[in-house]
């Protein structure tokens, strides 16, 4: 058995003349925090695509957990283990923060063909669906409507809901994205906590979590990675500090 | 969804017009309320992949109309015991709906409204070419089912029966999208990338709803045989599939009660207006357009908040890939 | 089954598929670049055919009478797009769907109104009557090829209007995205409108064209707009050169089977086969490809 969990194997996607995938070799170990960086317009998107199946690579292989998964479609890869959560909250609106992360819970049943009992009574989807809720900080706001949330706790619920279907390997899609310094601070420990019980690939641009949490990092600009490695490594690294952080030397030396 | 207080007193409150009202007033009402069942239960169906589903299909009319030929077909042959001939009617619409639906769900969006829409036809032509049925005219059968010892043949009693259906199928309905497929179904409508993304995968799921769509406006089709005694491909036309969204759009979508007074408002609306002029679909056309365009409820959801029973949860728009550009100012659309 | 009579199917096969692609054209133009579902596109092709009847009846002239057909669609179109399409941009397929029905329905009770129920025969124009022999042993409508050329002269025009003016670079670019263009200072809403008006009267040529071989009467538009609209399906969304393939697939796909289909199959079957015969294409054609031949593409 390999100690990857998964792996890209010279992905390649193209549109038109745009390569946003440039022969790509990823490789997450299992149980590994790993932090895919880089600058807007790297093709961070496109593989993240490829990754959860949503778009068919040009030419390459994914395997996860030494499987094949490269044509398999995206709720196969969840089925497997590969759970997302996405860039732009992407939730069920008119469910209730409960009822999402419920349905996330009976996606893990082999099947819903189930037709007269009704969903919201069942305390087998309820009762895990609150206890995640709890987990994520959202633990009082069970019966709010998704679509009245906050823009901060919809970024709660999208872990919650990644997490319910008791995946191996969450692929994190900027969790922090557009979340203010509590919230931050709030999202950051909650991945800390989960942090070692699941592999994880998180991509991210705030470089204080990617710094802190990751164990290693790999760095995508244009379509290519560029650079991969420990922390350490990736912060002293000449290409990417030229390609990514240009003159801002800054970010990088602020922890130290 | 439960019904209980003020909604359920004001279902009662429907029902019980339902039975008493109609009869009071005469056979012609009598017939007059059993239409607006029939179309009611079609628009129910359409309700169910449209408000719940997220699906705007064009087809419906072809699934209604083949239960209504199935059910006149099977009583010019001589089986004529509801008990037989109404559950075929509703297997052979669904195997329909299972042929249609299988290559139809395929696709997204607009195409999915113009393959049903398409598909439709391949059914109208299908009908029209029946020459033996009557071809475009159509044919008349000769009697309604009968239910064991009971005969249809009376409109009061034809007409509670197709009531009770109704309720039943409301009944049943309710269940189907408060259960865990339910759930599925409304996680596709409000967002099917979220659904395959959890592990459910879409395709099956649209694919069973509409199959059971198609079985329940294969039900209303049939009665709508015994109610005219008379079957033609006019009930199979994309105009009438036009016209059941229009229902369920004007009496307030994701409902299923909503697509009934839906419904009695546009069988209401013809009937009444068609004393004064033959032209009335001159006043439909722009009310449609009106109702799209300014108002933001259906009936149903007027209703709810006129009594102050709630709401109707405005469905998120639905699924369409093509459209999907972000508008600054965008609004979801206002009229589920 | 003559060779002769084989080629002449093709060619009508052939002007059908033109005439589909007027419409189809239009549909998809609106579709790829205002994201509209238009149905009532129909009733466009409709009054080509009946404001050119009316126009006949007042001028006498079909010289004066088609421009002014033409320009009758254009004002309505005009009309429903700023009335009915504006508020509808922002919208989602469903009140798009339901409007422009809404649309359909009273336009074709309108006519009604206005000229009756009864489908009005149009003759073909007297200058146009005849054929012509142009294979040896079989001759042609001259009406047929007329309009054939003028479909295709209507063609090479838009494909020029936007491939190599400043407004088709507008349209291309609105297409593809409507805030830049706006932020350009250029008004959109002005752009939309000339790209529905120009949609309306490639649709009322065709109704125009076609007045005389089809009849002019209420849902005459219909039958053609569910077939532009699998055109649409086969040809892919948004394209122009999809709507050209698939227009001229399904012209010339009905017209011979309408024509072999009964020679090979002789049963109660045989019409409704005709009748599907380019629905079953149009299902083929899914299932090789589910965006349709040329899907425009969406990054």
């Amino acid at each position: 058995m390999s100690e990857f969990l998964l792996e890209t194997h010279h992905l390649r996607k193209a549109f038109g003349a745009l390569i946003a995938t440039d022969d790509v070799t990823l490789s997450i170990r299992k149980g590994e925090t790993h932090a895919l960086i880089g600058p807007n317009g790297a093709g961070k998107t496109s593989l993240v695509g490829q990754l959860t199946g949503e778009l068919k690579p040009d030419a390459g292989r994914i395997t996860f957990d030494g499987r094949d998964i490269t044509d398999l479609p995206t709720a196969r890869r969840a089925r497997l283990g590969l759970a997302r959560s996405f860039q732009i909250t992407s939730i069920f609106d008119s469910f209730t923060a409960e009822g999402n992360v419920a349905l996330a819970v009976q996606a893990t049943e082999p099947h819903s063909f189930r037709f007269w009992t009704p969903a919201e009574r069942i305390a087998r989807l309820r009762h895990p669906a609150r206890r995640l809720l709890d987990d994520v900080g959202l633990g009082r706001l069970g019966n709010l409507i998704a679509s009245r949330m906050s823009h901060g706790q919809h970024r709660q619920l999208e872990l919650g809901m990644a997490l319910a279907i008791r995946p191996v390997m969450l692929l994190l899609d900027e969790p922090m994205a557009g979340l203010g310094i509590e919230e931050s601070g709030a999202m950051s420990q909650l991945l800390a906590s989960i942090k070692g019980q699941y592999t994880i690939l998180l991509i991210e641009h705030d470089m204080d979590v990617v710094f802190s949490l990751a164990d290693r990092i790999s760095v995508l600009v244009g379509g290519r990675i560029i650079a991969s490695g420990t922390a350490d490594e990736i912060r002293n690294h000449p290409a990417v500090r030229v390609a990514y952080l240009g003159e801002e030397d800054d970010e990088l030396d602020a922890d130290g | 969804m439960t019904f209980l207080g003020r909604r359920g007193v004001l279902l009662l409150l429907l029902l019980a017009i339902a039975i008493v009202l109609p009869p009071y007033f005469g056979t012609y009402y009598i017939r007059f309320a059993t239409q607006i069942a029939i179309y009611g239960m079609a628009a129910l169906s359409v309700d169910l992949l449209l408000g719940y589903t997220g699906l705007i299909t064009f087809g419906q009319a072809a699934l209604f109309g083949v239960g209504a030929y199935a059910a006149g077909m099977l009583t010019v042959y001589g089986v004529t015991n509801a008990f037989v001939a109404w559950p075929l009617a509703i297997l052979i619409s669904m195997l329909f709906a299972l042929a249609i639906g299988s290559l139809s769900l395929r696709t997204r969006g607009f195409q999915f409204i113009m393959v049903t829409l398409a598909f439709a036809q391949m059914v109208y032509y299908f009908a029209q070419s029946l020459r033996n049925w009557g071809g475009d005219d159509g044919f008349t059968v000769p009697q309604r089912n009968h239910l064991g010892f009971v005969s249809l043949a009376d409109h009061a009693t034809f007409y509670y029966v197709v009531l009770a259906l109704l309720v039943l199928v409301v009944f049943v309905a309710n269940r189907i999208v408060a259960s865990e497929f339910g759930m599925v179904i409304r996680g596709i409508r409000d967002n099917e990338r979220r659904v395959a993304a959890v592990g459910f995968p879409p395709y099956r799921y649209k694919l069973v709803i509409f199959v059971i769509a198609g079985g329940i406006a294969g039900l209303a089709g049939a009665l709508m045989a015994n109610h005219a005694k008379f079957v033609s491909p006019a009930t199979l036309s994309w105009q009438l599939s036009g016209e059941l969204l229009a229902m369920v759009i004007l009496g307030s979508a994701n409902s299923l009660i909503g697509p009934i007074l839906g419904a009695a408002f546009f069988l209401a609306f013809r009937d009444v207006l068609s004393d004064f002029t033959e032209h009335w679909m001159l006043f439909f056309g722009p009310l449609l357009v009106a109702r799209v365009l300014l108002v933001k409820d259906g009936i149903w959801g007027m209703l709810l908040r006129a009594t102050g029973a709630g709401e109707v949860p405005t469905a998120r728009e639905v699924d369409c890939p093509e459209l999907m550009v972000p508008a600054p100012d965008s609004k979801p659309g206002a009229s589920p | 089954m003559t060779l002769a009579l084989l080629l002449e199917q093709l060619f009508n096969g052939v002007q059908f598929g033109l005439m589909l692609f007027l419409m189809a054209v239009g549909v998809t133009l609106v579709f790829g670049i205002m994201r509209v579902i238009n149905l009532a596109h129909g009733a466009l092709f409709m009054l080509g055919g009946y404001f050119l009847m009316a126009a006949l009846a007042w001028t006498q002239s079909y010289a004066l009478a088609v421009p002014l057909a033409l320009i009758g669609g254009a004002l309505v179109a005009v009309v429903i797009e700023i009335v009915v399409l504006r508020p509808l941009y922002r919208r989602g397929p469903l009140d798009q769907v339901l409007a422009t029905f809404g649309l359909s329905l009273f336009f074709n009770e309108a006519v009604t109104v206005i000229w009756g129920r009864e489908s009005i025969p149009l003759s073909i124009p007297p200058f146009l009557t005849g054929s012509v022999e142009i294979i040896p042993g079989a001759a042609y409508p001259i009406y047929r090829l007329v309009i054939t050329g003028v479909a295709i002269l209507a063609g090479l025009l838009l494909y020029l209007l936007i491939s190599r003016t400043r407004v088709g670079a507008l349209i291309r670019a609105g297409s593809d995205n409507r805030e830049i263009v706006a932020a350009l200072g250029i008004n959109i809403n002005l752009l939309y409108t000339l790209v529905f008006a120009l949609s309306a009267m490639l649709a009322a040529l065709a109704g125009i064209m076609m007045g005389p071989l089809l009849s002019v009467e209420p849902g005459a538009g219909d039958p053609i707009l569910i077939l532009a609209l699998v055109v649409v399906v086969i040809g892919g969304i948004g394209s122009v050169r999809g709507a050209l393939v698939g227009a001229l697939m399904v012209g010339i796909f009905d017209t011979l089977s309408r024509v072999l289909i009964p020679l090979v199959i002789q049963t109660n079957a045989t019409s409704a086969l005709v009748g599907m015969a380019v629905y079953v294409l149009m299902a083929v054609v899914l299932l090789f490809s589910r965006t349709g031949l040329f899907a425009a593409h969406r990054g």
